[in-house]
Parts: C-alpha cells; sequence; structure tokens
C-alpha cells in the first residue's frame, strides 16, 4: 500500500535540511510522525516541513489528475490515494490541534520557557492558534464570571486549572534502533527499579515518562 | 448550606451527557454570585474584627468562608469551561453554522466566544502548508471507498461535484457521489449514506 501510494508522487521533495527526500520516504515520514502523535499523552515536536512537503505533493497530484480523462481506471486509483493521504495529513493536524486545545496553557508556558536554538514544539500557524485560544478563553471567563466575583477572587491560574498530559499514561510502542540499558522506574512501592534492553523490532507496552526521549529521537514508532 | 447552588449546577451540565448543552444557567451563576458576595462580605466584617479585637475565635469561620469561596469559584469555571468544550465539539460536528436550536441556548458571551474560535480556526486552517490551505474538518473517517450512494433527506439545490458536474439535490432523490464532498452533508442531515 505504501508503495502505490508513493507511486504518483513525482517530484522529489526538498526539506528544509536540503536533503532530498523521495515520495515514498515523505509519506513514511508522515505516517510516523501521525502515529506518534495520536498515541503520544503529550504534543510532539511540530513537523511543518513534513506538512508543507506533502501538501505541495497533493497540489501536484490534483492538477495531474484534471488532465486525466474522465471515466479512466487509473484516475479513480489515483484519487483514491489522494483521500489517503489528505486522511492522514487531516487526522495528523488535527490530533495536533486538539492537544493544544485541550492543554493550551501547558502548551504556551513550554513555548516560552524554550531555550533559544531548541526546536519549536508549535508551528508558527499552531502557535498563533494557540495564543488567541487563551486570549478568547480568558476574556470569556473574565467577562462572565470572574470580573463578577469578590475583588481577591478575580483571577484564575489557567495553568493550575487546566489539567496537564499524562506522561504516566502506557503506550504501544516498537523499536527502530537497539537500545542498551534504558531505566524504568517502579510502578508500585514493592516494585523495584530495573534496566531493559530494547531489541529492533522487538514491540513493548510502557510507560509513555520512560520512553519519550526515544520517541523525540526516532528510536522507537509508538503504535 | 453554602456551595449547594454550586453543585447543582454542575450537576445539571452531568445530566446532560453526551455533549448536549442545556441552557445557559444564568440565574443559578447569579445566585452563586450572590452567595460569594455575602460570604466575601462576612468574612471582611470578622476579619476586622479579628484583628481590631483580637477574636481569635472567629478565624475557624474566616478559613470555612473561604475555602466556600474557593469551591463556588472553581464549580463556576468547570461550568463556563466544559460549555465551552461542548460548544467547540459542535463547531467540528455541524460546521460553521450551528443549528437555531443550539445557538438558541447559548449566553451573548459564548456566542461570542464561538465566533471567535471559529475565527481562530479558519485563519489555522487557511495557514496550513505555507497559505495553501486544508480543510481538516473534513476526512474525519479513513476513506474506505471513493464513492458512496447517498438519499437526499431535504431539498438543498444546486451541489457541485470536483469535475464541474452540478447535480441537484432534492428531496428523496439518490445520488452516487465521492464520499469527501458528502461528509459535511451528511454531519449536517442533508443526506443520508445509504448501506445496502
Amino acid at each position: 500500500e505504501n508503495e502505490s501510494m508513493s507511486d504518483s508522487l513525482s517530484d522529489d521533495c526538498v526539506s528544509q535540511e536540503e536533503d532530498v527526500m523521495t515520495p515514498a520516504e515523505l509519506i513514511s515520514k508522515l505516517e510516523e510522525a501521525w502515529l506518534n502523535e495520536k498515541f503520544s499523552p503529550e504534543l510532539l515536536e511540530n513537523r511543518s516541513e513534513v506538512v508543507e512537503c506533502v501538501m505541495e505533493q497533493l497540489t501536484h497530484m490534483e492538477s495531474n489528475l484534471q488532465r486525466v480523462k474522465k471515466g479512466d481506471a487509473k484516475a479513480s486509483v489515483h484519487r483514491m490515494e489522494i483521500d489517503r493521504i489528505r486522511f492522514v495529513l487531516s487526522s495528523y493536524l488535527r490530533s495536533r490541534l486538539q492537544k493544544i486545545e485541550k492543554f493550551f496553557p501547558h502548551v504556551l508556558e513550554k513555548e516560552k520557557s524554550r531555550a533559544e536554538g531548541q526546536p519549536s514544539l508549535l508551528s508558527p500557524e499552531e502557535f498563533a492558534f494557540a495564543k488567541e485560544y487563551y486570549a478568547n478563553t480568558e476574556t470569556y471567563l473574565k467577562a462572565v464570571a470572574l470580573k463578577r466575583m469578590p475583588p481577591n477572587l478575580q483571577a484564575v491560574d489557567l495553568l493550575k486549572a487546566v489539567p496537564e498530559p499524562c506522561l504516566d499514561s502506557f503506550v504501544f510502542l516498537q523499536v527502530k534502533e537497539r537500545q542498551e540499558n534504558i531505566f524504568v522506574e517502579p510502578e508500585t512501592d514493592d516494585q523495584r527499579e530495573y534496566v531493559v534492553d530494547l531489541e529492533e523490532g522487538s514491540q513493548h507496552l510502557m510507560r509513555y515518562r520512560t520512553i519519550a526521549p526515544l520517541v523525540y529521537s526516532g528510536a522507537v514508532q509508538l503504535i | 448550606m453554602f456551595c449547594e447552588k454550586a453543585i447543582e449546577l454542575i450537576r445539571e451540565l452531568q445530566r446532560n451527557s453526551e455533549g448536549q448543552l442545556p441552557a445557559f444557567n444564568e440565574d443559578g451563576l447569579r445566585q452563586i454570585l450572590q452567595e460569594m458576595e455575602a460570604l466575601y462580605e462576612q468574612n471582611q466584617a470578622d476579619v476586622n474584627k479579628a484583628k481590631s479585637a483580637a477574636r481569635s475565635d472567629l478565624i475557624p469561620s474566616i478559613k470555612l468562608r473561604h475555602c466556600c469561596l474557593l469551591r463556588n469559584q472553581r464549580c463556576i469555571m468547570a461550568y463556563l469551561y466544559d460549555r465551552l468544550l461542548r460548544i467547540r465539539a459542535l463547531r467540528w460536528e455541524y460546521g460553521s453554522v450551528l443549528p437555531a436550536n443550539v445557538r438558541f441556548h447559548m449566553s451573548a458571551e459564548e456566542v461570542q466566544w464561538f465566533s471567535q474560535y471559529k475565527k481562530s480556526l479558519a485563519s489555522f486552517m487557511r495557514s496550513l502548508g505555507g497559505g495553501a490551505g486544508l480543510d481538516i474538518t473534513q476526512d474525519m473517517k479513513p476513506p474506505k471507498s471513493l464513492y458512496i450512494q447517498v438519499r437526499c433527506l431535504k431539498d438543498h439545490g444546486e451541489f457541485e461535484i470536483d469535475d464541474g458536474t452540478v447535480i441537484l439535490l432534492k428531496k428523496n432523490s439518490q445520488h452516487f457521489l465521492p464520499r469527501w464532498k458528502c461528509e459535511q452533508l451528511i454531519r449536517q442531515g442533508v443526506l443520508e449514506h445509504v448501506v445496502s
């Protein structure tokens, strides 16, 4: 399925780092980002470069399709591929936006405290959205209730009021690069911490917090 | 008892589960705010007494009232915020124009919040992919087939599909249409997916 998806992606896409990605690589990058984002409890780093390349490809494929004769069998296969890729892309952006809305004070706080040179969590358009969402919600709460409350209760710390992502939730993962000596913290008081080796290709069910750095580095894939 | 009205407000939302939006309870909100005002004034008076007349026996009741104030504040915030989340879900369900019966249950400020939310979402979607734009409220389900059989539930007028063909969506007529063009009309109740 992967192969057929990428057959119709014709031009190679140049990412920001100037290395050339083949269409097949691009689509598998999108799928990786999509699954990781879908299954991780917290918002991951943005992959705008992948999003932009995929959108370019979609536009390109659409315009190719316009030139194909009506009723051509090939056309419907291509149409199906476009629909699939667009679904994955939309679903990816949706799960990010849902997390941004759910955790908006924390997401903005993280973005604010980010050290210079560290990659940004949010894409520029997501950042704009998050700021507007924060301002809109704060204005609303103030106008409807807070400003009608006693003077010492007119402010609410949204960072405390809105729940944080639960990093202790469990996730399924598949190992892409072998890892040694992964430190696993005890789950209950009568357990001790231990270390595990993760073999390439093996699958595990682990606490997200334990393997979060490996998701960032791409050594494991959430499934 | 203190905070009872606040709990009632929360219960009211909980009774309307599955994302339903009950009418905005302005009256309930006002009653809680009045209770808060009364608690605050009593506390101010007692604090002054405790300071001037060294009445340390008043401190426990001051603390109790303060806890009730915080609880009332928290319940009101929860009520308002939960309603916003329900309203937000409606945007994804119905598109940018809400049905009249839903709008009727919203307060003026909620309508304002909603229209700002719509604006933010629209400009987010417009700016995707370096300005190319992508409507991510479409394609909610993975595509299984390209075309689906739909029945029209009400007169909707003319409808243009991708290749430029214009079809007339007349009540009770059936069509074989590209799935992704129909998604929103199905959610709005204009079309029905015919599963044979």
